[in-house]
């Protein structure tokens, strides 16, 4: 008995140490000199690995700005979801300077609810806005709409999209949204775009809210919300920054000059301006309301 | 306009067959083998059919309800399918409490567990004859005599050997087959059915009228059962004339045991069996070649189970490998 | 007629429904406004030729096809140019048309608009060819490809036999054969015409058996032309696809990727047929077309010959009206046929059927689990396995998709049709071969 123990744990041990040396030789020989600032600087980012910054996860930011530290400059690269904050840290860590950025967000670029763009008829087939989309014009009957099924919601990675069951578009939740960009892609009408986050706390941000390029007539027979191109808000803006500039029908906010006045939303015939804050109280029709009134 | 219009993909035509359609027609083809086993076990045969159906619906009812908090899919009929084919499965001595144990076992492990209709890779009737096998070893190796006591529902009756038993034990004891060719069961009794062995196995002649009534209304496809009880009778064929008096004829062995209930209502099974044409043509050989080798070398006298169930977990590489000519390719365009 | 031949792989039964076999071809008066698209064919739209406020007369050229692929357009009425601007395509898109405001019916002086027979073929093969490019002749089966380009072989490639597609194997649809009871004279001047083109020996007219008085008039007028036989085609569908009735008739298999050219023929629609017979014989440009309009419960329902342009709400209005249990109106048949999402839509030289179907038949079922029946592997006439292929597209793995010739498919709707759990195969086939396409033009680029 002793002797079966003792050849046991003989034979065992020597198994053991045998692996141990072969284990040994290869991590030396096949060992790879990783640089230790890419983990330190891993740890300063916000480790979500969400891709938003163009690289592979967080490790593959922090290897490209080890990278272009050693070059002096890393003022392109940039970390969306963790903004202003995460890149002070950063450039802190190095000693560089870091390129300006804002925090940014995914923004829904359609005013199509239920209410506003009432279907035309009834899509029956898989739920899946590329399905639809690739049968027919869609329910609302505009080209450009949001086809109000839920690719968007399936392909966030953050659950920061839900589609609303009062209005049938997607919310982007402000406080998990990365901006990494997969609803962007996946939209089949390519309704989002990442846009600056805005200024201060409130996120103070304008946009068009509305893509379709038809002629305004045709638009606004579909959705009441719809640009029609009319060149109000544009007029309205070059008196101010010359942000709004006007395309095939459809005007368009330039994020980089606006500045979040919000004169442009109260003169848009339709509604087509959304705003995250209340706009200034439009003056003109006030008055023309108190001389009808008088 | 007055009205919404619909707007969806084509086609806008629709075919009638639906799962329960198919399901439901798979339950009529199985009415002559109940009717055989009824005829040939009476009561107690009818009433473990009952059990087995009665508790593989409850089963897949309380799954679902309850565990997976979907709405219940029982109306299909798949689980009265695999509820009946797992009585005919087994013999009719089995006790009625391990018909049930079995069952849930069919339905929840083997079907339920892995996602339910359509994701099982196991035929769940099979699955929860081989676990009956190995837990209930005694009942399920017990084979009562056919037609006594018909209108008696109690197990308690006289036993013997099935065919395909006495031909192992023969075998096991060394004895030529020429020796026992005399208590051995007539083809015309293996034929109509008048033999001991499992509720459903015993008749060829009911099993071939529901075959018949399933390729009529398409459930299945010709190749698997004539292909599987082909590649058996060649390959026991083939022993039978190199050796007479070890082996029994191909004939014996079609007839005999589960070859004709597994070929015809097991090794068809939708969603266990490949899709192509190709594939269920190496599925059905497989089958054959399995079940003969089990049979002529095996220490089971039986192996119309584990060969389906073999062949089972090679449908996916099968599927795999085996794909329909494309229209097109492979042809003197 | 000879054997009786069909396609040997998969292929389904729907029932025939041809409601309309027995109502013979009614003349439909143009409506008060039409609206023609510019782009009606597949290939690049025609470049519009007129001018708001133009007076054009019925024949009159209003848009060129310049591009290699693309044909040309012209106007179905007499009027006054309203505007050129847009107008919903079947899908609901808007798309470039020209508007004319009906007045009078003046034709041009050209179109020989007389009902006599003209047998003497005196136009040489090359002329032809030109001259059905002029007439802006495309196939009128409901694919509208541009015919002409068809006819305009490779060089080393060598065709021998022009095949007429006389099978109308859609359920519902009886505008060919009406036709063929109608017209049968017409359409053979027509088969010879396209067969002197192609400079061929041989033209088969394939028709299915559940039409036997249509091969029977085709097969008695075709004596008189020593190169053109008549083929009965068991019913089974989908024989009328290109595909499939070259299988049938010649026994020859075209690969995925690859046209009837390239074994040896060229496939035709009886209407096409038709079409090359008027522009050769009597300067009649393609200006209208037989469209099935039909419908459990439409009062009236019929064939109609319809100027293109006719808006739906137009033809239904002939046939009695919109029923009040209408729930998709289909351009086509029931198998291929695309669901329009409005009435205003207009017909095309494409569209062979307005089809009305109530709410029972226009709802889809619900979609349970796959069972792996393997009944869409079986019924697949292209050998593709539908359900993977719908696997795929749901998990967007479109590398695999292709890898699975999901491009190959003919769109013919066996798989959906068949499928007793209700999937939506061909839904998710239409989205792997778009996004297959898109990613090969990505990876070309």
């Amino acid at each position: 008995m002793n002797e079966l123990l003792l050849y046991s744990a003989l034979s065992l041990g020597g198994v053991a140490a045998g692996f141990a040396v072969v284990l040994y030789i290869i991590s030396r020989r096949f060992r790879v000199d990783e640089d230790p600032r890419i983990a330190e600087v891993t740890e300063l980012l916000p480790g979500i690995n969400c891709g938003a910054c163009g690289h592979p996860g967080c490790t593959g930011l922090a290897e490209a700005l080890v990278e272009a530290a050693d070059s002096g400059d890393i003022s392109h690269l940039t970390c969306p979801p963790g903004g202003a904050e995460t890149m002070r840290t950063v450039g802190e860590y190095f000693g560089l300077e870091v390129g300006s950025t804002h925090k940014t967000i995914a923004v829904l670029r359609c005013g199509g609810s239920f209410a506003n763009a009432p279907a035309k008829t009834e899509y029956q087939g898989p739920t899946s806005c590329t399905a639809a989309h690739t049968l027919y014009v869609g329910e609302t009957g505009c080209p450009n709409s949001c086809l109000r099924l839920n690719d968007c919601e399936i392909a966030c990675p953050f659950d920061a999209i839900v589609m609303s069951s009062t209005t049938g578009l997607p919310e982007v939740l402000p406080d998990l949204c990365t901006s990494c960009g997969a609803c962007v892609k996946v939209c089949p009408r390519n309704l989002f775009e990442i846009r600056p986050r805005g200024k201060g706390k409130a996120e103070r941000r304008v946009w068009i809210n509305c893509r379709n390029t038809q002629p305004g007539a045709v638009a606004r027979k579909n959705c009441a919300v719809a640009c029609i191109g009319c060149g109000k808000c544009v007029r309205v803006c070059n008196d101010i920054v010359q942000a709004i500039s006007m395309e095939n029908n459809l005007a368009y906010i330039d994020p980089d000059k606006c500045i979040s006045c919000g004169k442009c939303v109260p003169v848009c015939p339709t509604n087509a301006i959304s705003a995250t804050f209340p706009p200034p109280k439009p003056k003109e029709p006030k008055k023309a309301a108190a001389e009808t009134q008088a | 306009m007055s009205q919404t219009l619909i707007v969806s993909s084509s086609p806008h035509a629709k075919g009638d067959l639906t799962v329960a359609r198919i399901m439901w027609g798979v339950v009529i083809a199985l009415v002559p083998v109940f009717v055989a086993s009824a005829l040939v076990f009476g009561a107690r045969a009818i009433m473990a059919v009952l059990v087995t159906s009665a508790a593989c619906v409850v089963t897949e009812y309380v799954i679902q309800r309850y565990f997976l908090k979907q709405r219940a899919t029982v109306s299909d009929g798949s689980a009265v399918v695999t509820g009946m084919l797992l009585a005919f499965n087994v013999s009719v001595a089995v006790p009625m409490w391990q018909l049930v144990v079995g069952s849930i076992v069919a339905i929840g492990v083997a079907k339920m567990a892995f996602g339910g209709l359509g994701a099982n890779p196991f035929n769940p009737a099979l699955i929860g004859r081989a676990f009956m096998t190995v837990s209930f070893p005694v009942h399920m190796n017990t084979w009562p005599l056919p037609q006594q006591t018909l209108l008696s529902l109690g197990a308690d009756r006289v036993t013997g050997a099935t065919a395909l038993g006495q031909i192992a034990d023969a075998k096991a004891l060394g004895e030529p087959l020429t020796t026992i060719a005399a208590e051995l069961p007539s083809y015309w009794q293996l034929f109509l059915g008048t033999v001991g062995g499992s509720m459903g196995e015993i008749s060829a002649l009911a099993v071939l009228i529901g075959g018949a009534y399933m390729l009529y209304r398409q459930l299945i496809s010709w190749e698997t059962p004539v292909i599987f009880l082909g590649t058996l009778a060649v390959i026991t064929g083939t022993f039978w004339v190199i050796d007479p008096t070890a082996y029994a004829d191909p004939l014996f062995h079609v007839l005999a045991g589960g070859a004709m209930l597994g070929a015809w209502f097991m090794a068809t099974d939708m969603t266990t069996s490949p899709m192509s044409r190709n594939g269920k043509i190496v599925f059905a050989v497989g089958c054959g070649f399995i079940t003969a080798v089990i049979r002529l070398f095996g220490g089971f006298p039986e192996g119309v189970t584990y060969a389906i169930l073999i062949m089972n977990a090679f449908v996916p590489i099968i599927d795999n490998k085996l794909r329909p000519r494309r229209f097109g390719k492979g042809a003197a365009a | 007629m000879g054997v009786v031949k069909t396609f040997p792989m998969g292929g389904v039964h729907p029932p025939e429904n041809k409601l309309t076999a027995d109502s013979a071809i009614q003349v439909l008066d143009p409506p008060s406004e039409v609206a023609i698209l510019l782009g009606q064919h597949i290939g690049a739209p025609a470049e519009p030729l007129v001018q708001k406020g133009d007076t054009v007369k019925v024949g009159t050229l209003i848009g060129e096809g310049k591009a290699f692929i693309s044909a040309n357009v012209h106007s179905s009425v007499s009027g006054t140019v309203k505007r050129i601007d847009q107008a919903l395509d079947a899908a609901g898109f808007r798309k470039p048309a020209v508007i004319i405001s009906v007045e009078g019916d003046e034709w041009e002086e050209h179109i020989d608009r007389s009902s006599t027979l003209v047998t003497e073929i005196t136009t040489p093969p090359e002329d032809i060819v030109r001259r059905i490019k002029t007439a802006g002749i495309v196939g009128m089966g409901g694919a509208a490809f541009p015919t002409n380009v068809k006819y305009m072989v490779p060089e080393g490639k060598h065709i021998d036999t022009l095949l007429i597609n006389g099978v109308e194997c859609e359920p519902f649809l009886t505008a060919d054969h009406r036709l063929m009871l109608e017209h049968p004279q017409e359409i053979l001047v027509g088969i010879e015409i396209l067969r002197r083109a192609l400079q061929v020996d041989r033209a088969v007219v394939g028709i299915e058996l559940n039409k036997p008085d249509a091969i029977e008039e085709m097969t008695r007028h075709a004596e008189q032309f020593s190169n053109i036989e008549v083929y009965g085609l068991k019913v089974q569908y989908p024989q009328g696809a290109e595909k499939q009735l070259i299988k049938a008739i010649l026994d020859r298999e075209v690969p995925g990727g690859k046209l009837p050219l390239d074994v040896g023929c060229v496939v035709n629609n009886i209407g096409t047929a038709l079409a090359a017979y008027h522009q050769i014989q009597k300067n009649r440009p393609l200006i209208d077309r037989v469209v099935t309009v039909t419908g459990t419960s439409l009062p009236n329902r019929g064939n109609f010959l319809v100027r293109i342009g006719t808006p739906f709400s137009h033809t239904i209005e002939a046939a009695g009206g919109m029923p009040q249990d209408v729930a998709k109106v289909i351009a086509g048949g029931p198998m291929m046929g695309k669901a329009v999402p409005d009435l205003s839509v207009t017909v095309t030289k494409g569209t062979s059927g307005i089809l009305l179907l109530d709410k029972k038949a226009a709802q889809r079922h619900e979609t349970v689990a796959c069972i792996r029946c393997s009944k869409c592997v079986t019924v697949c006439p292209i050998g593709l396995e539908p359900y993977l292929l719908e696997k795929l597209a749901r998990v967007e793995y479109w590398e695999q998709a292709d890898e699975h010739d999901v491009l190959d498919c003919i769109e013919c709707g066996s798989c959906s049709y068949i499928c007793p759990s209700n999937r939506p195969l061909l839904d998710y086939i239409k989205v792997g071969k778009v996004k297959v396409h898109e990613m090969r033009r990505a990876s070309a680029s």
